[in-house]
């Protein structure tokens, strides 16, 4: 089994480490660099509890491999909040709504939502409920994670995308 | 739920992967976008002694026009398709199969040319390549396949990819401005692979129906065109289609079976409507009430 130094950058900071090569970039964030916000649910890609944003996109993050992700820019659920305390307008929007329960799959929703949300053009609604089908909600709260992606979406203008 | 021990490689260029797949005489894996191979190995349903990422081969990267019509990188990403406007202007029909892909954060890393290439049976792409008679370039160091889409597919996750091969394209012929689309899909919930799913593009001259290319998706071992339908469709003026026959005809050709998520008799009495439904919407016939 091969071994390989990785380098990223994680809510903006750079770290560094070596890796087996079959170690996924969960485990690394979670095991090595300590940001346990990224939560590991079913390991295969189907609950998406683990989304980070890597390069600017919402990816599941225990799909690929630390070692692809040398070099990269990653945000996870601790990297939202200003320096201060004050709340993302994703996790803002979230409390506002209730969105979650038990919060299992929350930081997942709130760093896909973060990743849409990021640009100057800003998604519909439907654009947003759409994606947050790749999230498993084990409380069945999904009508205040529904209300909270509205609430972060381009006011209508009467017309769908 | 940890992978087994593996070798990682991640080559810049093809030829580097043809030698490493040539070298691992069956015993590599390549890496493209990774949504199904890391589930896989994941779950050691997958042990390959070493992984070959291809994430770094830009020669496997992009969408360009091409005499033959439209080359797809095979490690384009399935967003990227989304975002295309020559594919969207060109090839809707393959827009519109992607966005039922996975979901937006697997598009994001999911790939055409690993999804055609892994061979599931209800998965949209694969289908889209057969109905659209797609042409699929493989290399290995022993030289160059081109392999129509209707000849690739085997069974189940079963390719004619030979274990040093590599798909490195994958061409998809044009269609004349304004031809008409067919696409529908019925899953457990969205992003979910499909029960029952069909797609599909009909060219129309001076009123009559002048190309047709249909496939089934989820509805047998591998997608199945529908070249029954397709025969009765030809040549037929708009107004003289009996849409109810072409999709019994379509269903004859299909093959689907009993699973945990429904039967083959669901699947046949869904797929005859859908096809019913959706032919008629692509030829915009009015269902009297």
């Amino acid at each position: 089994m091969s071994k390989h130094h990785v380098e990223m950058t994680i809510n903006g900071r750079r770290h560094d480490g070596d890796v087996e090569a079959r170690v996924s970039l969960s485990d690394f964030l979670r095991g090595d660099a300590g940001y346990t916000g990224v939560h590991v649910g079913c390991e295969h890609g189907v609950c998406g509890a683990c989304t980070v944003i890597v390069d600017g996109v919402a990816v599941r993050s225990c799909l690929m491999l630390a070692v692809q992700a040398d070099g990269s820019t990653i945000t996870t659920a601790e990297g939202l909040a200003a320096p201060d305390g004050t709340l993302h307008p994703v996790q803002q929007a979230m409390l506002e709504e209730h969105a979650l329960q038990c919060g299992f799959c929350t930081p997942g929703v709130v760093m896909t939502l973060a990743a849409l949300t990021q640009g100057e053009q800003k998604p519909t609604e439907q654009q947003l409920i759409a994606a947050m089908s790749g999230h498993v909600c084990r409380c069945t709260g999904y009508q205040g994670i529904r209300r909270a992606a509205c609430k972060l979406a381009a006011p209508a203008t009467g017309e769908t995308a | 739920m940890k992978p087994a021990p593996f070798d990682y490689v991640a080559p810049a260029s093809i030829d580097e992967v043809l030698t490493l797949l040539a070298e691992a005489g069956g015993g590599a894996t390549l890496l493209a976008g990774g949504q199904t191979l890391m589930p896989l190995l994941n779950l050691r349903m997958s042990q390959p002694f070493i992984v070959i990422d291809i994430n770094k081969v830009a020669a496997l990267k992009g969408i360009t026009h091409t005499d033959g019509g439209i080359r797809i990188g095979p490690m384009t990403r399935q967003c990227e398709v989304i975002d295309n406007e020559l594919l969207a202007r060109e090839l809707p029909v393959l827009v519109q199969a992607v966005r039922h892909v996975g979901h937006h954060q697997t598009r994001n890393r999911g790939t055409v040319g690993g999804s055609i290439a892994l061979g599931e049976p209800a998965a949209e792409l694969p289908a889209t390549a057969v109905a659209l008679d797609a042409t699929i370039e493989v290399r290995s160091v022993r030289g160059t396949r081109q392999i129509a889409a209707s000849d690739f597919y085997l069974g189940p996750y079963m390719t004619v990819l030979e274990p040093d091969e590599i798909v490195t394209g994958i061409t998809f012929p044009g269609w004349p401005a304004g031809h008409r689309t067919l696409f529908s899909e019925l899953a457990q919930r969205p992003g979910d692979f499909a029960l029952v799913g069909l797609v599909g593009a009909l060219a129309i001259d001076a009123g009559k129906i002048s190309r047709a290319g249909i496939a089934w998706f989820g509805m047998g071992p591998t997608p199945i065109r529908a070249r029954a339908a397709e025969q009765l469709l030809l040549g037929q003026t708009l107004d003289n289609i009996d849409v109810d026959t072409v999709a019994e005809r379509a269903i004859a050709d299909t093959a689907p079976f009993d699973d945990k998520q429904t039967s083959a008799e669901y699947r046949r009495t869904v797929g005859r409507r859908m096809f019913a439904r959706t032919l008629r919407e692509a030829l915009n016939i009015e269902v009297a009430a």
